[in-house]
């Protein structure tokens, strides 16, 4: 093999350990400081925790795991949907803010979302938060976890359409849409 | 003489009764193929012997330009060969039969594999008596024992060395396997199928023990946890029930009651922490609660991140789950 063609084969493999953000396995315990703070109450300040944790790949990681402990797939079926409302689509009933999400997680909703507090920590709560915009691609491939060290019913989410078609939604609707 | 020291250091060696032993010998099906073993080992070696004389002989009886075959010679080693395969294949055949008739007398345990850690239940036909506890197996001595094998997420296998053979944990299906524990001791079982990063790691304790043993250990294990008693331990508690841990672990008569994680109502009574990663003791507690992605990276336990204060008084309060 003559000697560029070996170097352009090195620089291809170099490169393709570019696409993934660098994960710590003993991540790096974030502190839990004051309430939370919702984009609905204060929508020109959200949440400074937020992007400590939906911008970095091993919380979301952690998120991911805690989704399926939790059995967030027994109304929520990997994201899909069922009994409860799908996460992997843009509609966001409650918005779709960190904050929100947390917000959703911690006191629950009507018609059917338990509340988690007592059972998740705050810091659990934002991860799995975290987690369940990536359903949704809002955070950038190389964060989103590509796959897991179980079994998953659903297609790797490395493999579905990065841009699943936009759902037809009421005006109102979209309005809620960050 | 001092040629002959090595072997004989062998030949000691082979007879040491460890606690992670294939030929240990200490369960029904165990003995059987350790006996088994030893007929095919006596047999090979008598042929292998055969060979090599016959070897030599030919080497010393060689003539030039090459001679007509010895047949009846040659009839008669075939015959040998042919009766003597036959006799190890039937032997084998019986021993396997043997193995598949352990009768089964009522005592049945489910193990469900997990990375890296094992789930052990013991049912009973009232759900009282259901006893939940991880990473560790008693056993009454003397009496088969139904094991069913679940796994939660890749294959894995469960194995003790010294008292039977190998099955699989696969997820999406029940297996099964009768094991007859028969001498009383301390073995160690070892996941035999790699499961990931921590394979090596996914081991666990059985103690073979005397009916009325096994039965007060079960009678013990079926108690909830014992109460916090210093303030150390009461900090721990608030702290263990309320926070991360809870979401996990299980700790039987405590608002901790996640399903997820190994059982912790009796953590201190076990012999070794982490799936037999370490023996128990205080130090390696602390060490672990402290940092598990140190003491055994890749495991599911991610890190607190625990104050000193609050370190202390969670390991307290888990050293005195006895």
């Amino acid at each position: 093999m003559s000697s560029p063609c070996r170097a352009s084969l090195l620089a291809l493999v170099l490169l393709a350990g570019c696409d993934e953000q660098a994960r710590d396995p003993r991540g790096h315990p974030l502190p839990e400081t004051g309430p939370l703070l919702s984009a609905a109450m204060n929508p020109a300040r959200p949440d400074p925790r937020a992007v400590d944790y939906y911008k970095n790949a091993f919380e979301v990681s952690q998120g991911q795991q805690l989704f399926q402990w939790m059995n967030c797939s027994g109304c929520h079926s990997n994201g899909g949907g069922g009994m409860g409302p799908a996460l992997s689509d843009t509609k966001w009933r409650y918005g779709s803010s960190m904050a929100d999400i947390v917000q959703t997680i911690a006191n629950g909703r009507p018609n059917g979302m338990p509340s988690f507090s007592g059972k998740l920590t705050q810091a659990e709560m934002w991860q799995l938060a975290a987690y369940v915009r990536s359903l949704s691609q809002h955070v950038p491939q190389s964060i989103r976890s590509g796959r897991t060290e179980g079994l998953s019913v659903g297609e790797p989410s490395t493999l579905r359409d990065p841009h699943p078609p936009r759902a037809v939604t009421p005006k109102q609707d979209e309005a809620s849409v960050e | 003489m001092r040629k002959l020291r090595p072997l004989l250091a062998c030949l000691a060696l082979s007879g040491c009764h460890g606690r992670q032993v294939m030929l240990g010998a200490a369960g029904r099906d165990g003995s059987m193929f350790a006996n088994l073993w030893l007929v095919f080992l006596i047999v090979t070696l008598v042929f292998y012997a055969l060979v090599l004389i016959g070897l030599v002989w030919a080497i010393l009886r060689r003539r030039e330009g090459g001679e007509p075959a010895t047949r009846t010679g040659l009839l008669v080693w075939v015959g040998v060969i042919s009766v003597t395969l036959a006799g190890l294949s039937i032997a084998s055949w019986l021993v396997d039969r043997n193995m598949n008739r352990a009768p089964f007398t009522g005592l049945t345990v489910e193990i469900t594999g997990h990375q890296w850690w094992w789930d052990v239940r013991y049912t009973s036909a009232d759900p009282s008596q259901t006893l939940r506890t991880s990473n560790q197996l008693h056993l009454p001595a003397g009496m088969p024992v139904r094991v069913i094998l679940k796994s939660a997420d890749v294959i894995h296998s469960f194995w003790i060395p010294n008292i039977s053979g190998k099955q699989d944990l696969i997820p999406g299906r029940t297996n099964d396997i009768v094991i007859t524990p028969e001498k009383v001791g301390l073995y160690r079982s070892q996941c035999a199928e790699y499961c990931g990063l921590e394979h090596a790691h996914m081991a666990f304790d059985v103690t073979v023990e005397p009916l009325a043993d096994f039965e007060k250990w079960w009678a013990q294990g079926l108690l909830p946890a014992r109460a916090p008693v210093t303030p150390l331990q009461k900090a721990g508690y608030a702290y263990v029930t309320t926070r991360e841990c809870s979401t996990c672990h299980n700790i039987a008569g405590t608002p901790a009651t996640g399903q997820v994680a190994p059982d912790l109502t009796h953590l201190a009574s076990r012999l070794s922490l982490g799936a037999g990663t370490y023996p128990m003791n205080s130090g390696h507690l602390a060490a672990w609660v402290a940092d598990p992605q140190s003491a055994k990276p890749g495991n599911k336990m991610p890190v607190i991140g625990l104050e000193p204060d609050q370190l202390n008084a969670v390991v307290s309060y888990l050293e005195s789950l006895k």
